[in-house]
């Protein structure tokens, strides 16, 4: 099956997601911090009359933090009736691409717990984010 | 039909629901005159369509009831209680046509000329009471009856409005910056001010105040009540909180079938209440509250409660519970059996509560909406339902405050007060390690918000205290660096990552764009480990018997019994010389040392030699008890069996098993000081001469506080001290007033009345009165 991705970039990796569960892609000039939340919580923004909940992607990664400035990149998703906006190093592109399939590298610790397969774009093969997992920033349950 | 005619009965409609408070308060107080007023243009204004809609049978009931409206305005009649139930019944009668004129359905006239009479000067009581229909048989009308759109269509136009205030504030923010000329202002004005016109309407089409539903409540409790031979009144808390429309309309019906039960198998009649020692006259309280991401309503009467086996032996009795599940069933578990489908507790199912609307049905609608209902109940005392309903979108009143730079908005209904740190008012001390200020007595913990949301370090100083009280009654205070304004916010639900940490009720937009959380006190206190009282609304219960140990000296007495006395009562112990003591009076009184003061002496004293006494104290009066000899300094319970005649023995306590009577300090200075200075105790007034908690319990605390009683219906002699009353004061009485309440909580942040147990509280707040009033 063939579909559309959002192609970005955490850290020099390419990373996909459905386009389909991207509502938008945003330019986030001011993140309102939240106090006691988990780390990956980055804080609050209001798109319009929207208010999303701010992840950074990278921490979920177990990497550095997201460099603030004022336009970070971010992908607008909805899960559960909730609003995300989901912080990365770049967008890139919204292409389309081969079906996802299983990862063939043995992936490091965090991308194996987030990556959903892989799908090819040209000659190159692109991780596929899990975007719940990605959310919740936990380790999801073995399968 | 026809555009006005349309027009005419959403309007009659809309005005009978918002006027059907004031004719209640108007009933109560038929001498109100706003009331009379709002009423009287309410058939003003139908009579006056009624002309050129032609309608003549509602024009017939409009016009006569303005006529006797218009002959009390002016004061050519009285209202008794029969003109203003005739009054009531045409004005029902209005509703029901009006309801008739928009179904289409005939309604019969029979009857009509029957109210139209009942409002004639010298009618007579109509012998065939002309009954308004109960409430209960209208259709159940819907708020939204006349226009239907689709949620998402408001939703995306409250959507539009929000950007557009954005795009007003960032049109605002450039136009300072080019400092504009007076038209170009003008005009960005009147824009200004549409937008904000905009904002609230869509707004509140989106919303409602649970008003809307609380507003039916009174008619119908009142003519409920009066149907089923109840006497009842209603308590109504909250209603400014808001909610989505939808959500108030499903719990509409839920809400008003609890409020069915609670007077048709809650309430009891009168004389069965009072022959439980009730007040005749039943309470049902309805508060709406947010707490957390819920809004809560509870609905508690005082009635007879439900007891929990009848629930579980009808369920069993009708099957829906098999023996094996009943045994080992905690209470609340068979509490909730109630909420089973085809269970009925009632004894028969009359025609108010029985009818379609059931427990099950009521638990069905809300957990529709993703609510719930839980019931608790005490045996004789009564029953407390409450709903919760999710927060999906309300509008909260709520406090900004900020600290560190973060900012934060607190639910008003949460709020005390606000209070400046330091100075006599307020005063902070640091008990082990911890914050704690003293407000009117009491103490409160501490809490710095930024420290505590990781923000900021503990200030040297707090400076803002904004005084908290959650839903389970604890108190704290929150330190903050400043209080902004108070607006009405939309809170919108908070993602689960942020639910997650239990101190966000939800997330908000405010005036200025920036995204603000709303805080859950509860939560805060919760997580901060704040606990300084767990109070449940319940009625007042005999104060506990507490098993606490008191130091006291056991003495032998003259008449031989072995005695005993409160040790921190006892100055000194010492020997007097046996002719210091003389009679006057009809009492002894000992010469010591160039005092006199009054001996007590439960025995013969000797003829000569020296007696051993000891000096008792209260810290400012000082009296003698003559003793045999001392025996020990022992513990004994606090608590005292006690004796039935008021005396120098205050109970009986064990000691090794054998019982020991323990002195009554209270009586032995009581009637020290009453030889000497009787006419200087403050005379206290009793204002509930009817009620026999004030004679039986309260009065004998007050003798033996050392206040003279007096009640409202005796003529006081002297000067009146200070009153003490549960309800109404007497009129025509000049002195501070003391309320009492039948509740450990307070109903309200700003309400000042002390509950009824609580001795300390009482005694110190007559003290104070009495003090004041020199």
């Amino acid at each position: 099956m063939e579909g559309m991705y959002l192609i970005a970039r955490i850290a020099d990796q390419p990373v996909a997601l459905p386009a389909a569960s991207v509502g938008s892609v945003i330019e986030i000039d001011a993140i309102v911090p939240v106090p006691r939340v988990e780390a990956h919580v980055a804080g609050l923004f209001a798109l319009r009359s929207r208010i999303l909940t701010v992840i950074d992607s990278r921490v979920v990664l177990g990497l550095t933090p997201i460099e603030r400035g004022p336009h970070m990149a971010a992908v607008v998703v909805t899960v559960d009736d909730h609003g995300y906006a989901l912080l990365v190093d770049a967008v890139e592109d919204v292409v389309e691409a081969s079906r996802p399939a299983p990862c063939p590298a043995i992936l490091e610790g965090y991308w194996r717990a987030f990556a959903a397969g892989v799908v090819r774009r040209g000659e190159d093969a692109v991780l596929l984010l899990d975007l719940p997992a990605m959310i919740a920033g936990r380790l999801p349950q073995a399968a | 039909m026809d555009d006005l005619l349309t027009d005419f009965i959403s309007e009659t409609r809309e005005t009978l629901d918002a006027i059907a408070g004031e004719i209640v308060a108007w009933e109560a107080d038929p001498t109100d005159r706003t009331r009379l007023d709002a009423i009287f243009r309410f058939v003003h204004t139908v009579k006056g369509s009624c002309g050129f809609l032609d309608l003549p049978r509602l024009q017939r009931l409009s016009h006569a009831a303005e006529d006797v409206l218009a002959d009390l305005r002016s004061g050519n009649r009285t209202a008794d209680a029969a003109l203003v139930t005739a009054v009531l019944a045409v004005i029902d009668r209005i509703g029901e046509l009006t309801d008739a004129i928009e179904s289409g359905e005939p309604l019969s006239d029979e009857g009509e000329h029957g109210l139209i009479a009942a409002l004639a000067a010298n009618a007579s009581a109509p012998s065939a009471p002309v009954q308004p229909v109960p409430q209960a048989a209208l259709p159940t009308r819907s708020v939204s009856r006349s226009i239907r759109l689709p949620v998402e269509l408001l939703d995306r136009m409250m959507a539009s409005v929000s950007d557009m205030v954005l795009a007003r504030n960032d049109l605002a923010q450039r136009l300072r910056e080019i400092e504009p000329s007076g038209p170009l202002n003008a005009a960005f004005e009147r824009l200004s001010h549409c937008v904000g016109d905009m904002r609230e309407a869509i707004t509140r089409s989106r919303m409602a105040r649970i008003d809307t539903l609380f507003a039916l409540l009174p008619r119908m409790v009142r003519d409920l009540a009066s149907e089923l031979g109840r006497k009842a009144v209603l308590e109504v808390d909250g209603g400014d909180v808001e909610l989505d429309r939808e959500l108030i309309e499903m719990i509409r019906d839920p809400l008003v079938h609890l409020v069915r039960n609670a007077l048709d198998h809650g309430i009891e009649l009168p004389e069965a209440r009072r022959a439980a020692g009730k007040a005749e006259t039943g309470l049902l309280r309805i508060v709406a509250r947010q707490a957390g991401n819920q809004i809560l309503i509870e609905v508690q009467d005082d009635g007879r409660g439900i007891d929990p086996d009848r629930v579980l032996q009808r369920a069993m009795a009708a099957g829906l519970v098999q023996a094996e599940q009943a045994s080992g069933m905690s209470r609340a578990r068979k509490l909730e059996l109630v909420f089973l489908p085809g269970l009925s507790t009632a004894a028969s199912v009359t025609s108010i509560s029985g009818r379609g609307v059931g427990m099950d049905v009521v638990r069905a609608n809300l957990e529709r909406i993703g609510g719930t209902v839980d019931i608790e109940s005490r045996i004789g005392h009564g029953v407390r339902l409450t709903l919760r309903v999710p927060l999906t979108l309300t509008i909260i009143p709520a406090l900004t405050v900020s600290s560190a730079g973060s900012y934060f908005a607190i639910p008003r209904s949460v709020i005390e007060g606000i209070v400046r740190a330091g100075g006599c008012a307020a005063r902070i001390e640091r008990i082990g390690g911890a914050l704690a200020v003293t407000l009117r007595g009491a103490h409160l913990p501490v809490l710095d918000l930024g420290r505590f949301m990781g923000l900021a370090d503990e200030p040297a100083a707090p400076q803002l205290l904004v005084v908290l009280r959650t839903g389970a009654g604890d108190r704290f205070a929150l330190a903050v660096d400043a209080v902004h304004d108070h607006q009405e916010l939309v809170v919108k639900p908070a993602s689960p990552l942020l639910m997650a940490s239990g101190i966000y009720a939800g997330t908000t937009l405010p005036d200025n764009s920036r995204p603000m959380l709303l805080l859950d006190v509860a939560g805060i206190a919760a997580a901060a480990g704040v606990h300084t009282a767990v109070q449940i609304q319940e009625p007042a219960e005999e104060p506990e018997e507490r098993a606490i140990l008191l130091p006291s000296l056991l003495f032998r007495d003259l008449d031989g019994a072995t005695r005993a006395v409160r040790l921190p009562l006892v100055e000194r112990i010492y020997d007097v010389p046996v002719e210091g003591v003389v009679a006057a009076g009809g009492a002894r009184l000992l010469a010591h040392k160039g005092r006199v003061s009054t001996l007590h002496a439960a025995g013969p004293l000797p003829t000569e030699g020296t007696i051993r006494v000891l000096r008792l104290s209260d810290g400012a009066a000082m009296l003698h008890y003559a003793i045999d000899e001392v025996i020990d300094i022992v513990d004994l319970e606090a608590a005292l069996a006690p004796v039935p005649v008021a005396g120098p023995i205050a109970g009986v306590a064990l000691h090794q098993d054998l019982p020991v009577e323990v002195l009554d300090a209270h009586w032995l200075f009581a009637s020290a000081v009453r030889t000497d200075a009787e006419q200087a105790r403050p005379l206290c007034l009793v204002a509930d001469a009817d009620d026999p908690w004030a004679r039986e319990v309260l009065t004998p605390l007050l003798d033996m506080a050392g206040y003279r009683v007096s009640f409202a219906s005796e003529a006081p002699e002297g000067r009146v001290a200070v009153i003490v009353a549960s309800g109404e004061t007497p009129a025509g009485v000049e002195a501070p007033v003391i309320r009492l309440r039948s509740g450990p909580e307070r109903e309200r942040p700003d309400d000042d009345s002390i509950y009824r147990y609580d001795r300390d509280g009482l005694l110190r707040a007559l003290q104070a009165r009495v003090a004041a009033g020199g």
